[in-house]
């Protein structure tokens, strides 16, 4: 499907858009607090009321749209709970963006929270784990590779990051490289958990993780909250903020949690979602200003660029050489300072989002990219498993 | 050496783990289109037939990716850190998560070829891990 024939591309924007991170990685707030925190700062950024929202959409355990709305007082006639771990806010607002295009509903709300440093989350964890060994029909995961004792989700990307290794001759330096230009972004962010510049050294010297990532390759785990408001292109005129178009969405999974089953290593369901989501908004790979680009470790990244067209596959490595990531570099890539050193609350796809449009409206600051007009928001969720893609434009890229 | 994580068995692996009794390693086959089915299923993945097989595979393959872990995936499994993980696509055409065991472990590298051994899990079965085929080649 083309730029003219899709259902999807322009008709709904982004007016509202909020996160809240500490640069001490904790947030004194429960998770619920902080939803609805950033519920009131989105839809105060967009000049909406909460009266104003009819569709819902979040993830969780069991009926959470349900659950929030509840709190919130509203009765949404739109809502979406599609969980694809890392990827499921990219997914949602490809949701939301199809809905409001066929009228389900008008203002839609997306939030997410998560405080992984409160006490219990461990716990939680553990449990969740406990319950996957019990006897009895366990899941395949529990059966099949639990016993290994890959760690997860590390493992999983080290295996990844070592095949492509083997494959294409990408070194430890290039994935450190892709860490090294990250923490440049993060150095100019105050919410940044980490605002002190690395070298390649220090990445290779970080110690090892899951052979051949290095904990500097691994993302961080900090508490975060964020909230996105989206409306009809129509409702979005009349909205405080300049609007944040929706140019194109896709979404590919070909494996879950047992990297067994992944059927190539060394490419991810972004090669499928990220050609969609460029063909629907009607643009190459040469044409994005910005790239917001799931950083769950440093070989996620480097799997993306490739996949994405940013580069052929294999050259990944090449690519990201002589910080062309980085502040300055040809291809601005994760500008908050990502999941390697922004924040990472354990599904880093929402951060993807409001750093996308806070790039769009002009709103950065220092880590401004100049006249960025096309900005790319690429999740990743399970382990390499799920991808989305949302192409956002200003105005001029409509 | 330490234990590892109990786990249960699924009805379609059952078959799998009482032929690990016997340190034998079976695999089921698709009857309608010939595709090597792995983990265990009662239906093919490919076709969505129900008509599988088990057969006996030999146990042979290479390494298609490896790690060592240098912080243990459970805490059963911090005695033996570092451990290598590795996926091995079996001669049979499937790929699983095992391990690489043996003398081998520490120098194994992507494209060894391997050879399944088996570690007793303590309740009769056996766990299929690898080691690495020492090269007669000159």
């Amino acid at each position: 499907m083309g730029k003219q024939d899709s259902l999807i591309r322009g008709r709904a924007a982004i007016v509202g858009a909020y996160d809240i991170v500490s640069p001490t990685g904790k947030l004194d707030a429960t998770e619920r607090e902080l939803e609805v925190r950033v519920i009131r700062a989105a839809l105060d950024d967009a000049g909406l009321k909460l009266g104003d929202v009819d569709g819902l959409l979040c993830t969780g355990m069991m009926m959470p749209s349900m659950d929030l709305a509840e709190h919130l007082g509203i009765y949404p006639r739109f809502t979406d709970t599609t969980m694809t771990g890392g990827s499921s806010y990219e997914v949602l607002l490809e949701h939301a963006a199809m809905a409001i295009s066929c009228g389900l509903c008008e203002v839609a709300v997306i939030v997410y929270a998560a405080t992984p440093q409160a006490k219990g989350s461990g716990r939680k964890y553990a449990a969740m784990m406990q319950a996957m060994i019990e006897p009895g029909n366990p899941p395949p995961m529990a059966e099949w590779e639990l016993p290994y004792g890959l760690l997860s989700p590390s493992g999983a990307y080290a295996l990844a990051a070592s095949r492509h290794m083997h494959v294409y001759g990408t070194t430890p330096e290039q994935l450190a490289q892709i860490a090294v230009s990250t923490r440049k972004w993060a150095c100019m962010n105050k919410n940044a958990r980490h605002q002190t510049p690395i070298t390649v050294e220090d990445v290779l010297a970080s110690p090892y993780i899951a052979e051949p990532l290095h904990r500097l390759d691994c993302c961080l785990v900090t508490d975060g909250a964020g909230a996105i408001v989206v409306t009809s292109a129509e409702r979005a005129k009349d909205t405080r903020r300049s609007p944040v178009y929706v140019l194109g969405a896709a979404t590919h999974h070909d494996h879950a949690m047992m990297i067994s089953q992944m059927p190539d290593l060394t490419r991810t369901a972004g090669a499928v979602s990220g050609p969609r989501a460029f063909e629907m908004a009607g643009i190459t790979p040469r044409d994005v200003d910005v790239f917001e680009g799931y950083d769950s470790f440093t070989i996620t990244l480097l799997l993306h660029l490739e996949d994405l067209g940013f580069c052929p596959k294999g050259e990944g490595g090449r690519f990201v050489e002589g910080n062309r990531l980085g502040p300055g570099g040809e291809l601005p890539t994760n500008t908050n300072g990502g999941g390697l050193s922004y924040t990472h609350p354990g599904m880093y796809g929402m951060f993807l989002l409001v750093e996308a449009v806070r790039q769009l409206r002009g709103e950065c600051g220092d880590r401004q990219v100049p006249e960025a007009e096309i900005a790319i928001a690429h999740g990743c969720g399970g382990i390499l498993s799920s991808t989305a893609t949302i192409v956002l434009g200003t105005g001029g890229a409509l | 050496m330490s234990g590892r994580l109990s786990f249960g068995m699924s009805r379609a692996g059952a078959l799998f783990w009482d032929a690990t009794k016997e340190k034998r390693l079976i695999l089921q086959r698709c009857n309608d289109c010939d595709h090597a089915v792995f983990y265990p299923r009662d239906f093919c993945p490919r076709c969505f037939g129900e008509a599988l097989s088990w057969n006996n595979a030999d146990g042979s393959g290479s390494i298609y990716a490896l790690s060592v872990m240098h912080k243990p995936g459970n805490p059963l499994m911090a005695p033996r850190l570092p451990y290598v993980v590795a996926i091995v696509e079996l001669s049979e055409g499937v790929r699983l998560l095992s391990a690489i065991v043996g003398d081998g472990q520490t120098t194994a590298k992507i494209d060894d070829k391997v050879q399944i051994s088996w570690e007793a899990l303590g309740d009769g079965r056996n766990l299929p891990v690898f080691e690495v085929v020492k090269s007669t080649a000159s």
